[in-house]
């Protein structure tokens, strides 16, 4: 029976089939333990490292394989077919990536590029605070000039990888007054002298991705640290976030097939009433509408992925759709396999249960899924008023 | 340094079929992998490559096809790789097998050491790597389960898993190892190693290519014939000896004689 063709090259198809085996060797035989005890994956990045996966977005001459955003999402997919925990461990560090390849000078290109695109270092990006979530505007860390210096106070909230990482690239104020043009993104390395780490976060799901306050206390950067120009800060923060979203897309995407796998192999077996319960059209049309939303899903984010390589520029509403739609599919269809799966769903010797629990943080961070709806709708409004 | 590890491609299924005529196995149609022991003959090569830096090559000998074994190698960071390969070569037993293999490896600059498998999972013999290091003059360590470097990269020590224990062993280079799969975990393979594998062209060595005499290699070359294959049961006899020590010794003495031992 023929599958969806996406013409993936040669490259493309090697990217997917080498992530695909690590989900299978490496990640799946261990991500109920990583879960039950909330353990950072350290083993499996320094596969993902060896793997050559961290450098896949980062150019050549910074020691990356100079892909773009869709074979970052073709790798995440598959990843995420595994443990979105570790996929997103994977995934943060190229959010601290990001801002770098887009607005680095040579300099810290060249310093900080290589040790993340070889996994040697985690990067991490950090920009949400106690009172500043969706409203990121709302953040209160400031940065100040001093000298030859930049000096950060203020603190971090849940900030993936925290703690872990080596690489922070950090969105604080440096001109209150300013609005959207009052923020700076910086890179702050751990070791920095005012530089520490708060509570780490018990969660619900994501449990083997570290979730972690950074905490600034007069935390004094060299000036070099500044990312871009004074100012840009938010405009870095969105530019970074438009990137990644198709991402979380992909991850959704990897999840969702994991749970329809799960689902399917689990009805054919199981019998009641003296059948197996696939022969029930109830299970039947849950699983079909299952596999289709996901397809539909992937080949969304697979459109979106590689119309931003070609150099589209306004993408803000395409990729809010990359992110919005795949991670609501994988909300209802992990619910739905747990569903299929019955009481036995609900164990934890079924894998469906983690992936329910893991399902609702896809809808939630880099922008909530009410948030992807307004920018998605904002830009239709601007689009229309143009017409 | 340079190393070579002898890899094997095997039958993936385990529903393997076997032409009782010829007493061989039918390999047609039958998906092929590494040999899982060979994985860790790999990791082991890479591990002294990446220590002490090397230049690591896999040959096998086996059909064309046995390329794709040398690609997934070089995929995990082996650099260069031979199929030995020759329609010649078919039917070879353990003999045969090592003397084609020693003689590839002879065409190779000097080697400090070969890595193979414990044993194949197919032909199960374990008798490769042995034999290998027979012909090239080398020591052989089997069985290998622990692997330091020592005497500043000259030589190492090494674990050699017995049913009992282990031994400790020393060895310089050059040296034959025959390797377990608790030795090491196998690294999974790089983008890079992907792409350079998929582009090397792998050189196909024949018989002549290898200089090897036609009564030495293949069916020609090979005096085992396979009756039977089956696990052999140890069995010890149990027996007190009772009396006094001087009526023990004689009880001793007298079964000694028995069982022909003396
Ligand atoms: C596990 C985890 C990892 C994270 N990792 C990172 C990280 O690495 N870096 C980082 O910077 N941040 C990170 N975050 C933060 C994450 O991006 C925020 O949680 C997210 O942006 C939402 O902010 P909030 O939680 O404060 O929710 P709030 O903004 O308080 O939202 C609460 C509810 O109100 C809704 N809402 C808010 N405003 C509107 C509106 N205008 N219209 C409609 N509905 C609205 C939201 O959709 C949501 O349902 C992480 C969060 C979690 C849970
Ligand atoms: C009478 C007879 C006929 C046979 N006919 C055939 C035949 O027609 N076709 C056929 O394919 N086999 C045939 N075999 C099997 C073949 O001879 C053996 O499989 C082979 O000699 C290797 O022995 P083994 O499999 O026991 O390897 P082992 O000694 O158990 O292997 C140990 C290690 O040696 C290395 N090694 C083994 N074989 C190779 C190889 N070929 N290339 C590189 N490294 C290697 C690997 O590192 C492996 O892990 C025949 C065997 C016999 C006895």
């Amino acid at each position: 029976m023929a599958n969806v063709n996406y013409f993936l090259t040669e490259e493309q198809q090697m990217i997917v089939d080498l992530a695909r085996q690590i989900a299978r060797e490496k990640i799946i035989p261990v991500r109920a333990e990583l879960d039950e005890k909330e353990e950072f994956p350290w083993d499996i990045m320094k596969d993902l490292a060896q793997a050559d996966l961290f450098g896949l977005y980062i150019p050549e001459e910074y020691g990356g394989f100079g892909g773009g955003c869709f074979e970052n999402c073709l790798a995440v997919e598959q990843l995420a077919y595994g443990c979105i925990a570790v996929t997103t461990t994977f995934a943060a560090s190229a959010l601290g990536g990001y801002p770098i390849v887009m607005y680095g000078s040579d300099e810290q290109k060249k310093k900080y590029l290589p040790e993340i695109a070889s996994g040697e270092k985690l990067a991490a990006f950090g920009l949400t605070e106690a009172g500043a979530g969706s409203d990121a505007a709302a953040i209160k860390t400031t940065a100040v000039e001093d000298g030859d210096y930049w000096v950060l106070n203020g603190t971090k909230q849940w900030i993936t990888s925290g703690g872990e990482a080596e690489i922070y690239t950090i969105i604080a104020l440096t001109d209150k007054n300013k609005g959207p043009r009052g923020a700076s993104a910086f890179i702050v390395e751990k070791g920095d002298e005012g530089f520490s780490f708060g509570k780490k976060e018990k969660k619900m799901g994501l449990r083997a991705s570290a979730t972690r306050e950074l905490i600034f206390n007069d935390c004094r950067i060299p000036k070099d640290r500044l990312l871009g120009r004074r100012g840009l800060g938010f405009i870095i923060a969105m530019k970074t976030l438009d990137l990644a979203r198709p991402g979380i897309g992909a991850i959704g995407v990897g999840l969702s097939q994991a749970a329809l796998d799960e689902s399917v192999n689990y009805a054919r077996q199981r019998v009641q009433f003296g059948q197996p319960i696939i022969s029930f059209q109830a299970i039947q049309h849950m699983l079909a509408d299952m596999a289709t939303q996901i397809e539909a899903a992937r080949a969304l984010v697979y459109a979106v992925a590689r119309t931003i390589d070609s150099g589209e520029k306004d993408i803000s509403k395409i990729s809010a759709m990359a992110k919005l739609f795949p991670t609501d599919v994988a909300m209802k269809v992990t619910t739905d396999a747990v569903q299929i799966l019955g009481g036995y769903g609900y164990m934890k010797e079924y894998p469906v249960e983690k992936m329910m629990r893991d399902a609702k943080i896809l809808q939630i961070y880099e922008g909530t899924n009410q948030i992807q709806r307004n920018v998605i709708g904002q830009a239709l409004n601007k689009e229309y008023a143009r017409k | 340094m340079n190393i070579v590890v002898c890899i094997k491609q095997v039958p993936d299924a385990e529903s393997v079929k076997w032409d009782h005529k010829t007493g061989t196995l039918i390999r047609d149609g039958v998906k092929s992998v590494i040999n899982p022991f060979d994985y860790h003959a790999i990791e082991a090569a890479l591990t002294l490559k990446d220590k002490l830096g090397a230049k690591v090559t896999a040959v096998t000998m086996g059909p064309p096809q046995a390329q794709d074994a040398i690609r997934e190698a070089m995929s995990l960071g082996v650099d260069e790789g031979v199929v030995v390969s020759d329609r010649a070569f078919a039917g070879a037993d353990t003999l045969a097998t090592t003397y084609t293999l020693a003689q590839a490896i002879g065409k190779l600059d000097s080697v400090d050491a070969v890595f193979c498998g414990k044993q194949a999972i197919d032909g199960d013999t374990a008798q490769v790597g042995p034999g290998l290091a027979v012909r090239l003059g080398f020591p052989c360590v089997t069985y290998v389960g622990g692997m330091d470097i020592i005497n500043d990269g000259k030589g190492l020590r090494l674990k050699r898993m017995t049913e009992q224990g282990y031994d400790i062993v020393e060895v310089e280079f050059p040296v034959v190892l025959t390797v377990l799969s608790c030795l090491n975990t196998p690294r999974v393979p790089s983008l890079k190693g992907k792409m350079r594998a998929k582009k090397a062209q792998i050189p196909m060595w024949s018989a002549e290519d290898i200089g090897a005499e036609p009564d030495k290699i293949g069916l020609a070359g090979s005096p085992t014939k396979v009756h039977s294959t089956y696990i052999p049961k140890f069995e010890a006899k149990r027996e007190f000896l009772e009396g006094d020590p001087e009526e023990q010794a004689e009880a001793l003495v007298q079964r000694l004689k028995e069982a022909g031992i003396i």
